[in-house]
């Protein structure tokens, strides 16, 4: 390339066009692939957002529509300091339950992060957990894929077993730990408890606000 | 280049220089992402959709890439398929796509795929660069399937939990399982069991390949023997 030699601008010119041109094109695909499946996307967040929500609350509870219906606070630090969303699940207009997504435990590895609903009367409808880093074989029973250990909470609440009960069984409580697992239960009770305790302290207020919902908003 | 040997293109791709087992690239994926056979599928087919396309479109440019920006050019080329492959699996396997999460957009970083534009693509003609693309990713993604199927059945004694994750409904009734009273051996899904498995897989690859060169010679010795009889 002698030509260029002599003129470096002109080398370097090209160069830049050719990285700038294929810098358009490699957007433009990215630009075409998101539009084309955008909207399957959404869908496939909603649909299993529900999936989730049905197994913690049956759709023959609530007539409204859930996951429109929600409000997001701001956690206090007993439930992992994030923003939570709360689903509100209404009967012809009146209350039903709260579900709370995500409160977070604190795992035997990282954050645990819980679905958890509780009813009007403070008793759980069930929990849940949406993603942990617990270790496989030991700490992963809290998936209910694993262990049917979180289906026990549903129908608790702070009178049963009494507040002082709420820990895992070497603890003294009245929930079972797992062989070579105690750390994630007890985060998991804990985390469930202090929900509860928050449901309890806030009573329907949750059910008040108006929903901050927005079109186009895909939880 | 008149005559393109695919032959042995397809077979370096699959054997002789198996992205996986002879040059040992993309392991960070491979130990992550086998705990399944499903898993180690999908991620290996993913792979090799990028592999081929980058591989295609690498060789279509070659000759008006300037080498100075070749390798910048490159990268955006695999970065942009690679998002797009990501796009299209959350759509479409949605729930492969939640299990696999960050392991899709860092298939960028495989060096399989970047060493092969380079290596071969940016130098060959466009039907050699898709059958080398697709033999190599189809290579490594045999790798992750089997890695994915040893520490399965080994670690939870099952194997294609999950197909339907990647088949549809049709393959709802494929899974095989030892039963519930299987404890399985929670080695071989921690990550160290994917380095055993990996070791294994190579060791085995190495002793075909010596019993292989062996036979080869003997029949090299006995062909003079056998002439000189006749």
């Amino acid at each position: 390339m002698a030509e260029s030699a002599q003129r470096p601008w002109l080398s370097a010119t090209i160069a830049a066009g050719v990285l700038g041109i294929f810098a358009v094109i490699g957007a433009a695909l990215v630009g075409v692939s998101y539009v084309a499946t955008a909207d399957r996307i959404a869908q496939n967040h909603r649909d299993m957002l529900l999936a989730q929500l049905d197994a913690i609350l049956p759709r023959s509870e609530y007539d409204n529509a859930l996951l429109d219906d929600h409000i997001d606070i701001q956690a206090p630090a007993s439930l992992g300091e994030g923003s939570i969303r709360i689903y509100r699940a209404r009967k012809q207009g009146q209350p039903v339950a709260a579900i709370l997504s995500p409160v977070v435990a604190n795992g035997y590895s990282g954050r645990i992060e819980l679905l958890i609903g509780i009813r009007v009367d403070g008793s759980l409808a069930g929990v849940r957990v949406l993603s942990h880093k617990e270790t496989p074989g030991l700490g992963d029973k809290i998936d209910v894929e694993k262990s049917p250990w979180i289906l026990g909470f549903a129908g608790r609440s702070l009178d049963n077993p009494p507040e002082g009960k709420w820990k895992v069984r070497r603890d003294g409580g009245v929930f079972d730990q797992f062989t070579g697992a105690t750390i994630t239960p007890r985060g998991v009770v804990a985390a469930i408890k202090n929900a509860l305790i928050y449901y309890r302290s806030n009573g329907s207020n949750p059910f008040e606000t108006a929903s901050t919902h927005k079109e186009g908003d895909n939880g | 280049m008149a005559d393109i040997d695919y032959k042995r293109i397809t077979l370096d791709g699959l054997w002789h220089n198996n992205q996986a087992l002879v040059a040992l690239l993309g392991l960070c994926p491979l130990m992550a992402v086998t705990n399944t056979a499903v898993n180690g599928l999908g991620l290996g087919l993913a792979t090799t959709a990028v592999l081929l396309m980058s591989n295609v479109t690498v060789s279509g440019i070659r000759h008006w890439v300037r080498a100075e920006v070749r390798l910048p050019v490159f990268v955006m080329i695999i970065a942009s398929f690679v998002t797009s492959v990501e796009l299209m699996m959350n759509a479409w396997f949605h729930e492969l796509y939640r299990i696999l999460g960050i392991f899709i957009p860092l298939i960028v970083t495989n060096c399989t795929i970047i060493g092969r534009a380079e290596a071969f693509a940016s130098r060959n003609p466009v039907g050699a660069s898709a059958v080398d693309g697709l033999a190599m990713g189809l290579g490594s993604t045999a790798v992750l399937a089997t890695l994915g199927a040893m520490r399965e059945f080994i670690g939870q004694g099952t194997l294609l939990a999950g197909a339907h994750l990647l088949f549809g409904d049709v393959a709802r009734g494929w899974e095989f399982s030892l039963g519930d009273n299987y404890q399985g051996l929670l080695l071989a899904i921690l990550p160290p069991g994917a380095f055993m498995g990996l070791g294994f897989l190579i060791a085995t690859k190495n002793i075909l390949n010596k019993r292989a060169s062996r036979s080869a010679q003997k029949a090299a010795q006995s062909m003079p023997a056998q002439a000189a009889e006749a």
